[in-house]
């Protein structure tokens, strides 16, 4: 029963988040709705006892990911947006499209039913029997190796494409290198000297 | 009104007193908690005195004694001015997103056997995904205040806070491996023998060294660094809601200190299991240990110079991230090969 009015609060609070992301004319506040968005769908997974996916959402998305937007929005100037209202017809039947998807998708899920699924089905046992993060693991590296190591290889790909595509040789950087610096002596930095009178340094 | 009945029905005198039950315990750990923070101020300033032979605060109450509460008194009477051009919801709303997730989080910490608000299998876990939330309150303070010094603090703040919870939690994970558990309460258990600090030394001060920049302090305090930024990401904050990123950035320092003590230290249990040590009750000894980690953050700000900002960046990204990475696979390795798995 309590779990019923949490689940109502968890779900309503996360529609609002929904649509304040798509509605609000600042950047920064979408994100932050975003981040409403996030914490609410992680209340959600630890409601159907799936705590483990429900703190990674929350410290992979909330944690990590919001914050490169967040950082991006700031960094970015966003003065010089024009935001007068013209859509143009493209990106609207791009956006009807996405949508239509997705929306057929979620039909088709509640019509077809989800749990029937056989795939998803061979989770069940296992996560009921032990804790979640051990029937994870379990199911992970082994039924799921070669997808899981296909998936590592691809964020791996993407990481290379970033650190390459940024990447750029700049002219007249000066570089330190700490080991060099902190192993100079007394002796080869500094010299002294004893000025004869009148004469000074030459 | 059928459809609220069931709802109504939970209103009885079992549910209500098991919710008395849950306050009591909460205001049982902010209340010593809040009293803590504001001892661990007069207690910066006496040891940060007593390093510089001066004498720190002496003048309200008895060595002191009373200054944190006139502070306080002080902060909460002063007028909260909002800056004109400022976003006003989100910077209101910043302060408080610094303080809860340092409070909230003390609610997997166990004090003593069995002394613990909430005995989750995924404490680690919780840790973690509660203190990736503190940045959200820096970076907000500082976008929302629509002022220059605040927003450099910010960005600064969020770059290194992201930095090092990378190093942090490869860190936890070789813990993890070695405890073979993410409750906490189990973690400390499979200390019996050894703390985890004296295997994995150098994870302890890899350790110890990212909650000194987790948690913004000297020598890694660049977010507020006064003399480039007036006073980082709250310079526009006054009053009450300055207030509250103080006593959000004590009470997480004491937050993270109690993590390295149970991550590290062997949490409530006695450094040896005999007969003068295992007199005294566990939580003293959770005490103890929480202090001498908060007397290193107090050391390290009195005796370090600020770290340059590169200079961070190296330490965390090409240091710290390769080490403990070496290190998961170090530990990884030895559990299987001398089968302690």
């Amino acid at each position: 029963m309590i779990a019923d009015l949490l689940f109502y609060m968890f779900a309503s609070v996360l529609c609002i988040g929904a649509l304040g992301v798509v509605l609000s004319r600042n950047p920064m506040y979408s994100v932050l709705f975003l981040v409403l968005s996030f914490f609410n769908a992680a209340g959600l997974f630890i409601l159907i006892g799936a705590e483990f996916l429900g703190l990674l959402l929350m410290m992979v998305y909330v944690g990590a990911i919001a914050v490169m937007f967040l950082f991006v929005l700031m960094t970015v100037d966003m003065t010089t947006e024009d935001d007068d209202g013209k859509k143009s017809p493209f990106f609207i039947t791009l956006v009807l499209i996405t949508g239509g998807v997705l929306l057929g998708e979620i039909i088709l899920a509640i019509m077809g039913g989800v749990a029937s699924n056989t795939r998803l089905a061979e989770f069940v046992p296992v996560a009921s029997e032990t804790q979640n993060i051990v029937a994870l693991g379990q199911v992970l590296f082994t039924n799921y190796i070669y997808p899981f190591i296909s998936v590592s290889m691809v964020l791996l790909v993407g990481m290379v494409g970033a650190i390459v595509l940024t990447h750029r040789k700049r002219e007249g950087v000066m570089k330190q290198d700490i080991s060099e610096q902190i192993s100079r002596t007394r002796d080869e930095s500094i010299e002294i000297v004893t000025p004869a009178l009148g004469k000074g340094i030459s | 009104m059928e459809f609220f009945e069931p709802y109504l029905a939970l209103i009885n005198q079992e549910n209500i007193w098991s919710l008395f039950i849950i306050i009591l315990q909460v205001l049982g750990v902010t209340a010593p908690l809040l009293v803590c923070v504001a001892y661990l101020t007069w207690a910066e300033r006496k040891v940060i005195a007593s390093m510089q032979l001066r004498k720190g605060p002496t003048h309200v109450g008895w060595a002191g004694l009373g200054q944190p509460i006139a502070d306080a008194m002080k902060l909460l009477f002063k007028e909260n001015a909002i800056p004109a051009g400022s976003s006003k919801v989100v910077y209101i709303i910043a302060p408080m997103m610094v303080m809860i997730p340092a409070v909230i989080a003390w609610a997997v910490i166990p004090f003593d056997e069995g002394m613990v608000v909430s005995d989750v299998n995924l404490g680690v876990m919780y840790l973690l995904a509660t203190s990736a939330l503190g940045v959200y309150g820096v970076l907000m303070a500082g976008w929302s205040s629509n002022s220059k010094y605040p927003f450099l603090g910010a960005v600064r703040t969020g770059a290194q806070m992201v930095s090092y919870e990378v190093s942090m939690g490869l860190t936890v994970l070789s813990v993890i491996l070695m405890a073979g558990s993410m409750n906490l309460s189990e973690i400390v258990k499979a200390q019996e023998t050894v703390w985890f600090m004296i295997p994995a030394f150098p994870m302890f001060i890899v350790f110890l060294i990212s909650i000194l920049a987790e948690t913004n302090r000297a020598p890694f305090d660049l977010p507020e660094a006064e003399a480039e930024l007036v006073a980082g990401y709250f310079t526009e904050y006054s009053s009450s809601s300055f207030a509250l990123f103080f006593l959000g950035e004590y009470a997480n320092m004491i937050l993270m200190s109690a993590i390295t003590v149970v991550l590290f230290m062997g949490g409530w249990l006695p450094p040896m299991d005999i007969a003068p040590f295992n007199w005294i009750p566990g939580f003293i000894w959770f005490f103890i240990k929480v202090a001498f980690i908060l007397f290193i953050f107090l050391w390290a700000r009195a005796t370090f110079p600020r770290f340059r900002y590169d200079q961070l960046m190296r330490l965390g990204w090409k240091v710290f991230l390769p080490f403990t990475l070496f290190w998961l696979v170090l530990t990884a390795g030895a559990m299987h090969l001398f089968d302690l798995v």
